[in-house]
């Protein structure tokens, strides 16, 4: 079914200045902003959200980054510039509810922000869709994918970092895919090896990628889909695919792109 | 007579145990200070992890001989707090006025002595037989490995000569004995049948004897050895970190800092005092905790094993940085007893020890946390070296600097200026 609605997104300052201050803010993430394959998936949690009607904005301009990959390599200062910063643009638009596809910006904000005195709630978009597929505010097609078989990584900011390893697997089991399970999985899943500012580093001498290994991991259970929930997995994925060579027969989508698809195609 | 030895061999073994623990004691006097709160939820995480050892079932095989041995352990130290008070006031078998308790301890106590001599005879098979990969890597010295044998086999001679105690204690009181023997009983009559009493008796007080020397031979061992884990395990699952593994402890030094140069005008001057250093950069810059980990460890290396870095190849082994930090501590306190605060060998725990290159392959996935049966935290310490690094040091590869000055520039990792946040909106209706 072929939608005709026109798609929106608020921004927070455009609200504010008329005097609203939405439910949620979306906060994007760095990724989510300027990675080419990444802004795919941020549109389509972005229409999820114009669907499922909820009452959300986005920084646009003014969100800046929350300074993780900053901590995580030891640097703060910086962070600390960051948070400082953030903190003050998120309370001058009143902020109590994030979301995000990111599960760093996730984990800094809903963990470590409290010790800077940013308190939110902090809802990652696997937990939020989940819930916009239990009370109906979103309903799937099940033959859309029903063909489809599908294999889901767990990134560890969510899973290990914060016990969160079933909502994603819930909006999974709404797909109508044939799910299936690497054997490392859940609190045993291996790392994409892009945590810890890994991302932006070359990583050291070893015998092997991290992200190939796990790719290996994951092409090896002959899913067509590798379904991910977080930004820097996506990379990691979808380079290790393309490194075996193996891009054109297995896809790596995130969670809300498939939930998109079962949706609307 | 008898009871005069054993109050002088106690005294011994209670000597020669609180010189160990003065040593350690003041090991932690150099760490740094951390605040423990949460009492009743550690309570709770020490009854399922350390007590009913739900973490060292992730490895399940492994992890039932591991929890047979501890909880055999566990009621066999009953029987030896007994052991002690017939020693030292000349009794025998005091607490067997207990009734229905004295015959759930025996029991329990004689059934479980001969499953450890069962779980050691494996758990020695391994280690000579198999080659398991995380029991190797460049962390594991020969001291490792003899130090795993020398345990296994003074907790064998231990359960042999409790099994042999058990055993003469029911031939010479066959008609009427307290407590029970299930196993032991079954065993006497194809083991001593046929014994004279004397020959009995003196077969009792040798295991006897032997039973009680050995467990005060191996208090004492344990401190300086990697299974002194009998003795901290406990205690550092009950101290563990509450927090969620993605969490990382903030700095308020820098967080002071900060604030004065954000807003000179609202907020206090830092406090000038001696500067503390950020990060970790020499054992006295760790915290209690990250010693007490250390002396947790006893090396099985579930950690390493799960490791992305060395799974693939890198460095990194989330195990050595525990292992080092106890052997770099154990080096530095003596200098520091001797020279005081001016101690200086040359050497340091982050450089001399565990490398800059490892600290850089960590990807903070907390699969070594997660994994570790004793709650060790192993990413925070190897994130406390990196903020040393960068924050004293300034030294951070290429790709993290880049990253860094992105940030600064145009407050994204990736260099790409703020307006270009929106830029994804124009695909919305596409």
């Amino acid at each position: 079914m072929e939608q005709q609605i026109q798609y929106s997104v608020p921004i927070m300052a455009d609200l504010a200045a008329s005097g609203k201050y939405p439910e949620y803010l979306f906060w994007v993430g760095c990724a989510g902003a300027f990675d080419a394959r990444y802004k795919k998936v941020t549109v389509a949690f972005a229409r999820l959200l114009n669907h499922a009607n909820v009452d959300f904005a986005i920084l646009g301009s003014e969100e800046t980054c929350n300074g993780d990959p900053a901590r995580r390599a030891g640097n703060e200062m910086l962070f600390q510039m960051q948070a400082l910063k953030v903190i003050e643009i998120l309370n001058q638009y009143q902020v109590k509810k994030i979301i995000t596809c990111c599960p760093h910006c996730f984990n800094i904000f809903k963990n470590e922000y409290p010790d800077l005195g940013g308190h939110y709630e902090v809802i990652h978009h696997s937990q939020f869709l989940q819930e916009l597929l239990d009370n109906g505010r979103l309903k799937v097609d099940k033959q859309v994918l029903k063909n489809q078989s599908l294999v889901y990584h767990d990134p560890c900011y969510l899973g290990r970092g914060n016990n969160i390893y079933e909502p994603a697997r819930e909006v999974n089991n709404a797909l109508g895919t044939t799910n299936v399970e690497m054997p490392r999985n859940r609190s045993k899943a291996l790392c994409c090896g892009a945590g810890g500012a890994q991302m932006f580093k070359e990583s050291e001498p070893g015998q092997k990628e991290v992200n190939v290994e796990r790719t290996e991991e994951a092409i090896k259970t002959k899913a067509g889909i590798i379904a991910t929930s977080c930004p820097f997995c996506m990379t990691m994925i979808t380079d290790g695919l393309k490194f075996k060579g193996k891009e054109d027969e297995v896809k790596n989508y995130d969670i809300a792109e498939l939930l998109y698809q079962a949706i609307f195609k | 007579m008898n009871q005069i030895i054993f109050l002088i061999t106690l005294l011994i073994t209670l000597g020669v145990f609180a010189f160990s623990m003065r040593n350690l004691w003041y090991n932690f006097s150099l760490t740094r200070h951390e605040k423990v709160s949460d009492w009743g939820r550690r309570i709770v995480i020490m009854l399922k992890v350390a007590i009913a050892q739900t973490k060292i079932f992730r490895y399940p095989l492994a992890g039932i001989f591991h929890a047979l041995v501890f909880w055999g352990f566990i009621v066999i130290t009953l029987g030896s707090i007994e052991m002690v008070i017939d020693g030292l006031t000349g009794t025998e078998r005091i607490m067997s006025s207990t009734g229905w308790f004295y015959n759930f301890v025996t029991a329990s106590g004689d059934i479980m002595a001969y499953i450890i001599i069962i779980s050691i005879l494996i758990f020695t098979g391994r280690r000579l037989f198999l080659r398991i990969k995380r029991f190797y890597g460049i962390e594991m010295q020969p001291k490792s490995k003899y130090d795993a044998l020398i345990a296994l086999s003074i907790i064998m001679l231990l359960m042999l000569s409790l099994a042999g105690l058990n055993i003469s204690y029911f031939q010479i009181h066959k008609m009427e004995y307290a407590g029970l023997y299930p196993v032991s009983a079954l065993l006497a009559a194809n083991t001593l049948e046929g014994f004279s009493i004397y020959e009995l008796h003196f077969i009792h007080n040798f295991c006897w004897w032997s039973h009680i020397l050995l467990i005060f031979l191996f208090a004492n061992i344990l401190p300086y050895s990697k299974h002194f884990h009998v003795f901290t395990s406990i205690p550092n699952v009950f101290l563990s970190r509450l927090k969620p593994l993605g969490y990382l402890k903030n700095m308020p030094s820098v967080t002071a800092e900060i604030k004065y140069m954000l807003y000179p005008e609202t907020t206090e001057a830092p406090a000038e005092t001696v500067a503390e250093r950020y990060g970790v950069k020499e054992v006295n810059d760790v915290t209690w905790k990250n010693y007490l980990d250390s002396l947790a460890c006893t090396e099985c290396g579930r950690c390493t094993d799960n490791c992305p870095a060395n799974i693939t190849g890198k460095k990194l082994s989330p195990r050595k940085i525990f292992v080092d930090l106890r052997a770099r501590m154990k080096e530095y306190s003596v200098g520091r007893k001797k020279m005081g605060e001016t101690f200086e060998d040359g050497k340091t725990l982050l450089h001399s020890y565990i490398t800059a290159e490892e600290l850089w392959a960590c990807t903070t996935c907390n699969a070594c946390a997660t994994e570790c049966p004793v709650n060790i935290n192993h990413p925070a310490l190897i994130l406390d070296m990196r903020r040393y690094l960068v924050l004293e040091e300034s030294s951070a590869p290429s790709g993290l600097n880049a990253m860094f000055a992105n940030i600064e520039n145009n407050g994204a990792p990736w260099q790409y200026p703020p307006e270009d946040r929106l830029n994804w909106l124009s695909d919305l209706n596409k």
